[in-house]
């Protein structure tokens, strides 16, 4: 009796040790699978999709309500000083090409909602921005600061890069420009 | 007298609103920072400075500690509190060290008490846990011994 409650705990703890390796091996796996990084590679990314509050008006917005529109999305926070020196460059972008059907969207992320709104106001930010709070959007991006920007083609697939740092700075401001123009052509 | 009673009401009233203003340094231990997953007291990023900005503004108005737990959980979600709420799921945070340590206690009570009360196998104690001496061999070292001794 002893010895068949000896195996059943060793076939237990086994099973234990063998389940949660199994779970780290699964992490270690699936960790690294963001748009960011599948974009680098040059893998044809679908962007992920997000449903969030709206920021500048009640209500949500789920990003497939852009389908079929060419995206510029910019992750931001208030907190974030090259966010508010790049504001006023996107909301030029957002004012030259909403004709041809281009959208600006803003994801506040990790920050105090009064604050965003603020922020949103005062820098003159006209167009849709939603909140994200906790931050979830940034793990399926990939996004390891902010501000950082993403295009997003009419099919839904991410194109072009992800520029890291203000699309304002003199490192991105050409590359902002040609990737503008290839996500209104895909 | 009248006086008195009325300084006694007005201590009275006056003790339960003060308990339950909360204090900025004690709410900064129990929050954390969203960017780097420590508690705001130890925290000097941007975002936890403006949560501690708003954290001051509402100690201020004398907002209930419950309440502004709550108003940081609908923007920042339940991972902005220290130590997870004491209701659902959560529950499981607080209660399984708890089942861990009394199951280890039972397991090693068990297990001492196994040991305690386990009679060795015959032979074994008197020799130290080595086997015992071949009698033979024991009778020639005392002999052996007996000589030196003489």
């Amino acid at each position: 009796m002893a010895g068949r409650l000896k195996l059943a705990a060793q076939v237990l703890a086994l099973a234990l040790v063998t389940g949660l390796f199994a779970l780290l091996v699964w992490k270690v796996v699936t960790q690294n699978d963001n748009a960011a990084k599948e974009l680098e590679q040059g893998k044809v990314t679908p962007a992920p999709t997000f449903r969030l509050a709206r920021l500048d008006e009640p209500g949500k917005l789920s990003l497939a309500a852009y389908h079929g529109r060419p995206i510029v999305l910019n992750f931001w926070a208030s907190w974030c000083i090259p966010c508010k020196e790049e504001a006023p460059v996107l909301e030029q972008v957002w004012n030259r090409y909403r004709r041809q059907g281009l959208v600006v969207l803003g994801v506040d992320i990790n920050d105090v909602r009064s604050e965003a709104r603020r922020f949103a106001t005062k820098n003159r930010m006209s167009y849709p921005l939603v909140y994200d709070g906790p931050g979830n959007t940034l793990t399926d991006y990939g996004v390891e600061g902010v501000p950082e920007t993403f295009f997003v083609a009419r099919n839904g697939k991410l194109v072009c890069e992800r520029l890291q740092a203000g699309v304002h700075l003199k490192v991105n401001r050409d590359r902002f420009a040609e990737c503008i123009q290839e996500v209104l052509a895909a | 007298m009248r006086v008195l009673v009325v300084a006694a009401v007005a201590l009275a009233l006056a003790g339960p609103a003060a308990a339950a203003c909360p204090t900025v340094p004690d709410l900064e231990g129990k929050l954390m920072c969203p960017t780097c997953k420590t508690t705001l007291d130890q925290s000097d990023s941007p975002v936890a400075r403006r949560i501690k900005a708003l954290l001051a503004r509402r100690v201020a108005a004398c907002v209930p500690e419950q309440k502004i737990k709550d108003e940081l959980v609908a923007q920042f979600g339940p991972a902005v509190l220290a130590a997870p709420p004491r209701k659902g799921f959560h529950w499981l945070a607080w209660l399984l060290p708890l089942v861990g340590l009394v199951g280890a206690a039972l397991v090693i009570s068990v297990l001492v008490w196994r040991w305690s009360h386990t009679k060795p196998p015959e032979g074994v104690a008197e020799s130290n846990g080595r086997a015992p001496l071949d009698p033979e061999l024991e009778r020639r070292l005392d002999k052996e011994l007996a000589r030196f001794d003489g």
